[in-house]
């Protein structure tokens, strides 16, 4: 797949500002946020057409953050997305076909009609599925690494995204901690978009920034404007870098908007008009976009070519999902064990 | 050589580790102090680096657990008393529960409780939690009664492609001994007949399993022949087994020292009754622990479980019927 090359091509080799190999990664990160942001601009047209069952939950506004985290990473490294993270996950191998598969129940999906929408994941690739309970998915990404060093596999880095809402669950604080503790190459991305669901960050946590608990884990912290490519892309780099020299667990938090309601059913009314207008509120999108053609990295026909190219393979994509068959009760086995000899029967 | 079912349950962990190099052991002070209970006692200096000391972070716990599952090792979490494992109830039920059936890839924890009252332990240290772990799918629930299923089933437990809760009795640790440990054992999801009798069944698990033995042999001197049977494993439930002891009794008592709304008592009563009616010649019976939390004061933590006495009254009043 064209996914697949874009990626890897560039994301192997060191980058540092200004460089050609940075031209190359910052025109890579901008076609995946503009595929992710396609894909996430069907999957809400399906979804207000009443073609998607539950709810579909977009990270418009988080795809440079996104993208940057997984394109900080190499095969062989783990990563734990949540729902904001289109972006990343295309950047670090799920594809588009699969995101449309799970949102539309296809039997032939990783998730096999079983989860939906944002929860798929492949774990054997690294690629963990997220569960809905905020806050579990790190401390699993911490068992994988500990399990490597175990093995003695280096060079593994993992990275799991977290919104400053569940910054204030006990199991980020336990996990962050457990990484600390084991000094784990653990990447931890906090994306501060002002909002979980409708909850201010005032009713979040006291402290100035999220990036002050760094020194209470007694782990390295890193601050980021979310809406810019360019910071993103460096800093996460910078931060897996670090985590993979074994410096340990690197805090990266970063200020963005959700430019979305927290789920399509959701139209956000209750989001502050002064941050939708202040810097915050750019769309990363759009920065990026500026950014390449200033930086005379792509000129605007090359832009407008791409986003030809993304919306057709978003077309594709979701046609052959559609096409595909949907999960057959009679032929679900109905067992959640994987030791047939311990199964009971069902009533 | 004689063994407690504590020892069993360290020499199982010990050959487990010697014999899989994917085993290893995480929990609260389990490395160079061996446990709070001695579960794990020299497994850190005889396995260096597989045997580690967690913070406490039940949560965090098992979630790693899961990823080095994941990642195919085969990690048993000791969980200080089952009844901190609450902390870690999500990771267990939610993440490690359905991980198999949403994504084909298993994972294979084992996560060790202690459980059950001991006197003096009072409502946090004497939880019975087998029931909350079997509700949900995707989790074995073991309930070992022996020294010698303890050993074996805890090595199941690990070979197990799935999460097994394994539920280990903070009394039977020290007052279980046996002569040696089994060199083969009764696969898991079978129950047994710890004792066969004709008049009445008595379905019990775990510690329960040797209050009916000694209300068996209570009753025999009053002209009685009580069967037992000792489940094992509360999920998956021996179903057939019981089935087929109640055939041939025609009574049912089911003992369970967790508490009395749902459970596994109430599930065994229910298969039967739903499925076995005509076996029955009198209504079945039920006994668990009292509807409270676990006390304090011997005189009240004795008088809250089932004991020997109160199973053996249970016992003559359902062979009057
Ligand atoms: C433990 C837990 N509690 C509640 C929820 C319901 N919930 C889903 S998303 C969400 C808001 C999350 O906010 P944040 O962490 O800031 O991430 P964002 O949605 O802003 O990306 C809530 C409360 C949940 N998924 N998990």
């Amino acid at each position: 797949m064209v996914q697949a090359a874009d990626s890897v091509a560039v994301r192997f080799r060191p980058v540092a500002a200004g460089t050609a190999v940075f031209s190359e990664l910052c025109t890579s990160a901008f076609r995946w946020m503009l595929l992710a942001r396609l894909l996430d601009e069907k999957f809400a047209s399906l979804y207000r057409a009443g073609k998607i069952h539950g709810g579909v939950f977009l990270g418009r506004g988080q795809e440079a953050l996104s993208v940057a985290t997984a394109l900080a990473l190499r095969p062989g490294d783990v990563f734990a997305p949540l729902i904001r993270d289109a972006a990343g996950r295309l950047a670090f191998g799920d594809t588009a076909l699969d995101a449309a598969r799970t949102y539309l129940g296809s039997a032939l999906g990783p998730m096999r009609g079983r989860d939906g929408n944002v929860h798929r994941g492949k774990p054997r690739e690294g690629l963990l599925p997220m569960i809905s309970h905020l806050g579990a998915m790190i401390s699993v990404v911490n068992g994988i690494l500990l399990a490597r060093r175990l093995k003695g596999i280096q060079g593994t880095v993992g990275a799991a995204s977290i919104g400053e809402g569940a910054t204030s669950t006990g199991a980020f604080h336990e996990a962050l901690n457990q990484a600390a503790i084991e000094k784990l190459p653990l990447v931890l991305v906090v994306a501060n978009n002002h909002y979980a669901y409708s909850t201010p960050t005032s009713r979040q946590f006291a402290c100035d920034s999220l990036v002050d608990k760094a020194a209470g884990y007694g782990v390295a912290g890193h601050r980021v404007d979310g809406t810019d490519l360019e910071a993103c892309l460096k800093t996460l780099q910078h931060a897996a870098d670090q985590a993979r020299a074994g410096r340990g667990p690197q805090l990266v938090v970063a200020k963005l908007l959700r430019l979305c309601g927290h789920g399509e059913h959701d139209d956000a009314g209750y989001i502050d008009p002064k941050l939708k207008t202040s810097p915050v509120g750019r769309d990363c999108l759009k920065v990026a976009e500026e950014f390449l053609l200033q930086q005379r990295w792509a000129d605007a026909a090359t832009i407008a070519a791409w986003r030809k190219e993304k919306t057709h393979e978003v077309e594709e994509a979701v046609t052959a999902a559609q096409r595909e068959p949907t999960p057959d009760p009679y032929e679900e086995d109905w067992t959640a064990l994987s030791s047939g000899q311990l199964r009971e029967g069902n009533e | 050589m004689s063994l407690t079912y504590l020892e069993a349950i360290r020499e199982a962990q010990a050959r487990a580790l010697r014999d899989d190099p994917r085993v290893i052991i995480y929990g609260q002070d389990v490395g160079a102090f061996g446990g709070a209970f001695k579960a794990t006692k020299n497994l850190a200096g005889e396995f260096p680096g597989r045997v580690m000391d967690a913070p406490i972070s039940e949560d965090a716990i098992v979630g790693a657990a899961i990823g080095a599952a994941i990642e195919g090792m085969r990690p048993i979490v000791e969980m200080q008393f089952a009844d901190f494992s609450t902390v870690g109830f999500n990771q267990i039920v939610n993440q490690a529960a359905t991980l198999f059936w949403r994504t084909q890839v298993p994972c294979p924890i084992t996560v060790r409780l202690p459980f059950g009252g001991t006197s003096g332990s009072g409502p946090f240290h004497s939880q019975s939690l087998e029931t909350i772990y079997a509700h949900y799918p995707g989790l074995v629930v073991m309930t070992p009664a022996t020294v010698e299923d303890a050993y074996s089933m805890l090595l199941e437990a690990v070979a197990i492609d799935d999460p097994v809760i394994f539920c280990e009795h903070k009394y039977l640790y020290y007052h279980l001994k046996a002569d040696k440990l089994p060199t083969e054992a009764v696969p898991t999801g079978k129950a047994r007949i710890a004792r066969a009798g004709r008049d009445l069944t008595i379905v019990a698990y775990s510690a329960m399993v040797h209050e009916a033995l000694a209300v068996a042999e209570e009753l025999k001197t009053e002209g009685h022949e009580i069967e037992v049977v000792d489940l094992r494993s509360v999920k998956p439930l021996d179903t057939d087994t019981v089935m087929a002891s109640v055939a041939r009794t025609g009574r049912l008592l089911c003992v369970g020292e967790s508490w009395p709304w749902g459970g596994v008592t109430a599930e065994v009563v229910a298969r039967v009754a739903t499925e076995g009616f005509a076996l029955l010649d009198a209504p079945p019976m039920r006994l668990n622990a009292k509807d409270t939390p676990v006390p304090y004061h011997p005189n009240l933590w004795a008088a809250h479980r089932p004991t020997a006495r109160s199973i053996a009254a249970a016992a003559r009043k359902l062979l009057r019927q």
